[in-house]
């Protein structure tokens, strides 16, 4: 095993990249994640791998695009308005059914925003990457530890379905410095890929990378085959913890630098006899459905606690069939709720279910 | 005794291009040139968006469709993964000289080693007869009704001059397909813009004047002759830089 090492957040995702076998990285400088391309800069050319800054972000998207389509494991990161452009290429992954690896450190928006932590693209990661029908596997880590195993676990699960995994973190995680360990490289996993293009050494027919299908049969075709894999990742792969759920009667639902916040108000709500309890969601897609739903006949109500006007809030409500209420607590532009400000809104919700 | 044969580097897929278009000469100049330096096991074609976007069809190499313009950061991609493939894009002009102009002006001042074959027929065809980046001044197309107006939408990309004002580049140049002496001037070039990428000599790229007869409202003979009367002139031929030629 590695030693424990002290990181940002966003160094460690680089290295954990590093260790997955990514030896390809491309992007353009955006804060709060410039880190990331900073540690590349300096690690791929030691490492024989290749970095470069590209001259935007939907070169950047593209040249992954590129990467992936040759059979190597490959990345790029950015912040809010840089994964807006790199929309085009991620659709263009998921309709060509290209493995590749995308990290939004979000920031504040709608437009340029602000620089500070955010969690409002939770849309745009979840349902609305690009054009089209698909989906990206999104995860999102709570501590600088997941950041680096979620980054391993996410070129894995990107490379075994074929499609794009995204970590979907917040300026808090990027920045933020805690204590890591990255695992040994013989526990990564690695997948064939026939479909590669790397030249046909006159040995087989020739490999075409595509996501063009003028016969509206052939590619409506291809869209439901595409969704039966979503329908896999969906019973397989989803993640989440629970924190105090047993007795719950108030359930809080957070992710990335909001869940960190929030289990510090269960805590102190438990210490004044309030049944709380959290479900974090590591996958936002898969999005613990069942494990809310099941919850749902137990607590009496939820709270969404979000860097954002409510986004994952419609999610709590599908999930649990609207069969309880689903308080929000939320802090936007860069702003943080305070464990205070979460526990005032679980008194509220407990005055009012009583 | 075969004295002519298809390139072994195209498929037998029929081209679905209009009559008297001259991307079936263009295709198969690229394969003759990949056939002749024996690279077909290791080359990857990479397709645009536009008349050309079945190419991955065609090319018996492995092959990749790009977004519209970006074919050239695509094949940066492959060739920074595997530098052992040969890579090569071929794309028209609002691909490369319009929606993609960022990709073409940085793979080249970046150098990087590839193949890009650009095929300029001064018109959007696969949409129907649109003005392109490269329409000609008074050029009427679908949407310039009027005849291309410079004082309204300025005046055309010219890509060979433009690129050439780098340092990066290796080789840049143009040419014609309107005729014989052009075709055979054509076919040497791209042979040499794939040679210079085997000898790892970097960013080379081929202009090729080409025609639509469909979209011009020509016939395909008027429209080899509207080429020379005015492609010509407006884009004249010859090598823009030739670095390793010029240190010679």
């Amino acid at each position: 095993m590695a030693e424990k090492v002290l990181m940002k957040g966003n160094e460690a995702i680089a290295e954990a990249a590093i260790k997955a076998g990514c030896r390809h990285y491309f992007g353009y400088p955006i804060t709060p994640q410039t880190e990331i391309a900073a540690y590349m800069a300096k690690r791929m050319p030691k490492i024989g791998g290749t970095f470069l800054q590209a001259e935007s972000e939907i070169a950047a998207i593209n040249m992954v695009y590129g990467v992936s389509a040759a059979g190597k494991r490959v990345m790029t990161s950015s912040s809010s308005p840089g994964v807006a452009l790199k929309s085009e290429g991620l659709s263009y992954l998921a309709g060509s059914d290209l493995p590749a690896f995308v990290v939004n450190v979000q920031r504040g928006g709608p437009g340029l925003g602000g620089i500070q932590p955010s969690q409002s693209d939770y849309f745009q990661a979840t349902k609305a990457g690009g054009h089209g029908d698909f989906r990206m596997i999104v995860l999102a880590p709570a501590s600088v530890q997941e950041m680096a195993d979620l980054t391993i676990k996410g070129f894995e699960l990107a490379d075994e379905y074929r499609m794009t995994a995204m970590i979907l973190a917040d300026g808090t995680m990027g920045q933020m410095m805690e204590p890591v360990e990255i695992r040994d490289d013989a526990e990564i996993k690695t997948f064939d890929k026939p479909w590669a293009v790397t030249g046909t050494q006159k040995k087989r027919e020739h490999n075409i990378v595509n996501s063009l299908y003028l016969k509206p049969e052939q590619l409506e075709k291809e869209n439901f085959t595409r969704f039966e894999r979503y329908k896999k990742i969906e019973e397989n792969e989803v993640m989440y913890e629970e924190f105090m759920m047993d007795d719950a009667e108030i359930c809080i639902v957070a992710f990335g630098i909001a869940a960190r916040v929030s289990q510090n108000a269960v805590v102190e709500a438990r210490k004044q006899g309030i049944k709380a309890g959290m479900i974090r969601p590591i996958t936002l897609w898969p999005f613990p459905k069942k494990r809310l739903l099941e919850a749902s006949k137990n607590v009496k109500a939820f709270i969404s606690v979000e860097l954002s006007m409510g986004q994952m809030v419609e999610d709590i409500e599908l999930a649990t069939k609207c069969t309880r209420p689903v308080m929000l607590c939320n802090r936007v532009g860069g702003m943080i709720p305070s464990p205070e400000e979460v526990l005032q809104k679980i008194k509220e919700t407990q005055g009012g279910i009583n | 005794m075969i004295v002519f044969d298809k390139p072994k580097s195209l498929t037998d897929a029929p081209l679905h291009y209009c009559p008297g278009c001259t991307h079936g000469i263009i295709h198969r100049l690229v394969a003759e040139a990949i056939d002749e330096l024996g690279i077909e096991g290791r080359t990857i074609g990479v397709a645009p968006v536009g008349c050309a976007v079945m190419a991955y069809d065609y090319f018996a190499c492995d092959m990749v469709e790009a977004a519209h313009g970006r074919a050239p950061a695509v094949a940066t991609g492959i060739k920074r993964a595997n530098p052992e493939n040969i890579v090569f894009t071929y794309q028209g002009d609002g691909d490369l000289a319009s929606i993609g102009t960022a990709e073409t002006v940085h793979s080249a001042t970046r150098n990087e080693n590839i193949t890009v074959i650009f095929v300029n027929n001064a018109i959007y065809g696969m949409t129907g007869g649109q003005m392109a980046p490269t329409s000609l001044p008074g050029q009427v197309t679908q949407t310039s009704p009027y005849g291309r107006d410079t004082s309204l939408c300025g005046f055309p990309v010219k890509i060979c001059e433009m690129l050439s004002q780098l340092d990066g580049p290796e080789f840049l140049a143009r040419v014609a397909v309107n005729n014989v002496k052009n075709i055979k001037n054509a076919k040497a070039t791209i042979k040499k813009a794939f040679e210079n990428q085997v000898n790892g000599k970097g960013f080379s790229l081929v202009e090729v004047i080409s025609s639509c007869p469909t979209n011009w409202g020509m016939t395909p003979k008027d429209a080899l002759k509207w080429i020379d009367d005015n492609m010509i002139p407006y884009y004249p031929l010859g090598v823009y830089k030739d670095r390793s030629g010029e240190a010679k």
